[in-house]
């Protein structure tokens, strides 16, 4: 996030797209039901009817896979109304002409064409967000799980830029993060393209100081993505693999690829708390200590570097990962891995990157400190951009983004659009709350369907029914309910016997490789069980 | 002439009012009760949290204000200059006494266990301190348990409750949800949810918070409540929530090597006090059953077996060292953990980094 948690209250125009944040972040939602109670105006756009709609002066239902078009509607409205934040653009942005001059031929009935929305209401909400004197983007994963999900963020960064509503109190660009510790994972350089601190492994610079630092010549070169590993997996071109605490056959999409790749693998090692689907495919499985037995540190979506605490023994013989992860580089002959606790590996991590340079062990246990940290006695950085941005002049950057359609769209064959996300009470795959009594109210995977269509499609509310699509087909009861528009479904991915990564997986981001698991045609008929 | 007019307006007048004998300034808006916990004076509560809005419904805090001829409730009423306050007068403890003891009538003398929630104390505490046992008003009561409801997370015993509102207004004040209401008046109050039902069918999200504000345990946390039990004390450690990205700050309560339940931190910076379901009740995952607890390295029968470590760590390094003899520095590839700390992550990507010099490293966030 841009701005840090406390400024959800703050804002004067909330825009929320591609965020069921009542029930994926339920707490941040809390403090955005707060700024509402206090005067503030919502905009909602999300193709279901979520919690979050209900309580929007403005619902935007757009059809799955359609941001661009509508965000592009909303610029061209900005543009043409004369609400461009001109002071802003001069002094803080670059290729604002051309991007103005790009906006011109979207207009919001064209946009209406391809989202849905009405024009009218795409006029409303582009005055609205434009028209606050702090405006306020907070989006997530259905804004980034598409093959287009760059272009959505690029998309909502114009919209910042045009209208001035970044680098201030109550403004910003905030995604919301989706897992307790993803944030951290990238700040800790578990990337393909930065080491640790978001440093690029191509500048040499970085390249030679890790190097240095780790005793042993790294190539100044991209490594892969875990999506394009895994396909060389199955294809024979990688050998071996470590997987740390994901349960990867279940979460990700294309399951029979997945499937196919780790079996394929000569040498599979999993750290992980329980014997998961992907465990069962390993050669060796380490127990990890859980969370509630491990000190360390984690660093949620509003960058603020936290420390968790071990509060009971671990189980059996679990151990902490970077101790099981140091034996095995010691067995292997790799240097640098004589770390006695966690403090340690925490510490090494913030010598050695440039946001928590001013970081240690003693500071995460205030919780006080947002990363940028760049020095010991820095304040740490609650609110980013407030005087630049980080590009090489140091201005924002408009993107002249085109809408594409999904990398599969609606036929005859597959006329119904599938949406996947997570439910309040599940999270993921179920390894934790299958395991704590959430089935009291979510016991199976449903798909729900508009109360029209169960009955256009000859389906029954509780019954069983078929989802196919180009991939594979699964089957699970129908739930007739009206959050679901019309022509589209929504399931969760949280249930290993409803596994719906047969399904999705048709296209991914082509700079992200984020999986678009947002969007996949299917068709939906009844079946007897 | 311009002094005169200098010294008239409002602001150049110093906000400084009288507390007990001691000068002390306040801020525009400050109540009274908030000037006086900054003065570290024990004026009781009931009906307070400071994360809603003033309630003055318990009217424990009354205190005496010079020039006003009956005590006032210090929760709502804001701090004036020039104000001379006494809030530990024998004539307010009088009455502060008096109010309790109504209070305690209407509950049943029974030891409340600390699990049942944050605030679950504070009428205990108040009994103790004011020695007041409940027997000398006698009367009707209000509320009634509802042992119908047997959701494995809320238990609802409104026997215990005492009408102060504190659910009804953090579920509207703080979530926003507005699930519980309350039936009836006087003695007839009664806190409900819609159509009296159960909470699951009802607009509760399960989030808690009605649990850890309820002052008397009226409301309490199930899951907590089944180590009641146990004989060792409650330990609290501080951490953060294990779900989403969110980082509620949380306490984690133990007895001896047991985790029993989940505390909000009301100083969580990111939360400031709240949960949700999953953060609040679903943690029982960590102690489960089926937790791996040893090493299991695939046999020649093709099976997973039990192994120490030593076995374990050995065929693991041999493995991908084996891979780097074989297929060089892009043979190997690894995936660390969005959920484990950053130490996890840290140390995996240093594996790969160091024992091959390849960037062959990601981490879940793609999918």
């Amino acid at each position: 996030m841009s701005n840090p948690l406390a400024d959800m209250e703050k804002p004067e125009v909330i825009f929320a797209i591609g965020t069921n944040m009542t029930e994926c972040h339920p707490v941040a939602a809390t403090r955005l039901k707060r700024a509402l109670r206090s005067g503030a105006k919502m905009i909602v756009a999300d193709p279901r009817r979520i919690p979050l709609a209900e309580a929007a002066d403005l619902y935007l239902p757009l059809r799955v896979g359609t941001d661009v078009a509508l965000l592009l509607g909303m610029a061209h409205v900005i543009d043409r109304e004369g609400l461009v934040n001109r002071e802003f653009m001069e002094a803080r942005t670059e290729e604002a002409e051309a991007f103005l001059e790009h906006v011109r031929q979207f207009t919001p009935e064209w946009a209406q064409s391809i989202c849905g929305v009405p024009a009218a209401d795409i006029e409303r909400a582009a005055l609205m967000y434009a028209r606050a004197e702090r405006g306020a983007i907070y989006y997530t994963l259905g804004i980034t799980e598409h093959i287009c999900g760059v272009d959505n963020v690029q998309s909502l960064c114009n919209l910042a830029l045009m209208t001035g509503h970044i680098g201030r109190e109550g403004t910003g660009i905030n995604p919301m993060r989706g897992q307790n510790n993803i944030q951290g994972a990238g700040d800790c350089g578990a990337l393909p393209n930065n080491f640790p601190g978001f440093q690029p492994v191509t500048d040499p610079a970085h390249a030679k100081r890790f190097s240095e630092a780790y005793g042993r010549e790294i190539e100044a070169v991209k490594g892969i993505t875990k999506v394009q590993a895994l396909d060389r997996a199955a294809h024979g071109e990688l050998w071996a693999m470590l997987i740390c605490g994901e349960n990867t056959l279940v979460s990700d999409p294309d399951r029979d690829h997945c499937d196919k790749a780790l079996r394929a693998l000569d040498h599979l090692v999993v750290i992980d708390l329980f014997r998961t689907e992907t465990a069962e495919l390993a050669d060796v499985v380490l127990p990890a200590t859980a969370w509630g037995e491990t000190d360390g540190v984690f660093t949620n979506t509003e960058r603020r570097v936290q420390r968790v605490r071990a509060a009971v023994p671990p189980m059996g013989q679990a151990k902490p990962e970077w101790w099981i992860v140091a034996q095995i580089a010691k067995r292997m002959g790799s240097p640098g891995f004589d770390w006695q606790s966690p403090q340690e590996v925490f510490d090494e991590l913030c010598s050695l990157s440039g946001i928590y340079k001013g970081l240690d062990w003693e500071k995460a246990g205030t919780a006080a400190y947002h990363w940028p940290v760049p020095e010991p006695g820095h304040p740490g950085t609650p609110r980013l951009h407030e005087h630049d941005f980080p590009t090489a002049s140091g201005r924002g950057k408009f993107v002249r983004v085109g809408f594409r359609d999904p990398a599969e769209v609606v036929s005859e064959r597959f006329p119904v659009w599938l949406t996947t996300g997570r439910r309040l009470q599940h999270y993921h795959t179920r390894t934790m709350t299958g395991r704590a009594g959430m089935h009291y109210f979510v016991p199976e995977e449903v798909l729900e369907v508009h109360p029209d269509d169960v009955a256009a499609w000859g389906l029954q509310d509780g019954q069983w029914c078929r989802v196919s699509g180009s991939k594979g087909a699964v089957e699970m009861k129908v739930q007739a309910n009206d959050r679901s528009p019309r022509g589209t479904v929504f399931c969760s991915f949280s249930f290993g016997d409803v596994p719906v990564n047969v399904l999705t997986g048709a296209g991914y981001d082509p700079i992200t490789e984020t999986a678009e698991l947002k969007v996949c045609p299917v068709r939906v008929e009844a079946v007897a069980r | 002439m311009t002094t005169h007019t200098t010294a008239s307006t409002p602001e150049a007048r110093e906000l400084v009012l009288t507390m007990d004998g001691q000068e002390v300034s306040f801020s525009v808006g400050e109540t009274l009760y908030q000037v006086s916990q900054r003065l570290r004076t024990e004026v009781p509560t009931l009906c307070y949290d400071d994360r809603l809005d003033p309630f003055g419904g318990c009217r424990l805090c009354v205190v005496e204000v010079e020039g006003q001829r009956n005590p006032v409730a210090s929760c709502t009423t804001q701090a004036l200059p020039g104000m001379v306050v006494h809030t530990r007068s024998e004539r307010v403890e009088r009455h502060r006494k008096t109010l309790l003891e109504l209070v305690v009538s209407e509950n049943p003398e029974a030891r409340i266990d600390p699990l049942r929630g944050h605030a679950s104390q504070e009428l205990h505490h108040l009994r103790e301190r004011y020695g007041v046992t409940g027997e000398r008003m006698q009367g009707r009561k209000s509320g009634h348990s509802r042992p119908d409801d047997d959701n494995p997370f809320i238990a609802r015993d409104y026997d215990q409750c005492i009408s102060c509102y504190r659910c009804v207004r953090v579920c509207a004040e703080r979530e926003g949800d507005y699930a519980i209401s309350v039936k009836g008046r006087g003695f007839a109050t009664q806190i409900t949810v819609e159509f009296d039902g159960h909470l699951r069918d009802s607009a509760c999200t399960f989030c808690g918070q009605c649990v850890q504000t309820c002052p008397t345990g009226a409301l309490a946390d199930r899951k907590a409540l089944r180590a009641e039990a146990r004989p060792e004390p409650i330990v609290a450690t501080r951490s953060i929530c294990p779900y989403c990205g969110v980082g509620c700050s949380v306490d984690l309560l133990s007895k001896g090597d047991r985790l029993v339940g989940i505390r909000p931190a009301m100083d969580g910076p990111a939360n400031l006090g709240a949960l949700c379901v999953k953060g609040q009740f679903a943690f029982d995952w960590v102690q489960s059953e089926d937790r791996l607890t040893t090493p299991l390295v695939r046999g020649k029968d093709g099976q997973l077996h039990p192994a120490t470590w030593d076995e374990a760590l050995d065929r693991a390094a041999a493995g991908f060292a084996k891979a780097r003899d074989e297929h060089g520095q892009h043979g190997t590839y690894a995936i660390a953990s969005g959920r484990a700390p950053h130490e996890s992550a840290y140390a995996i990507q240093k594996f790969i980094r160091v024992s091959y010099g390849s960037n062959y490293i990601d981490n879940c966030s793609r999918a």
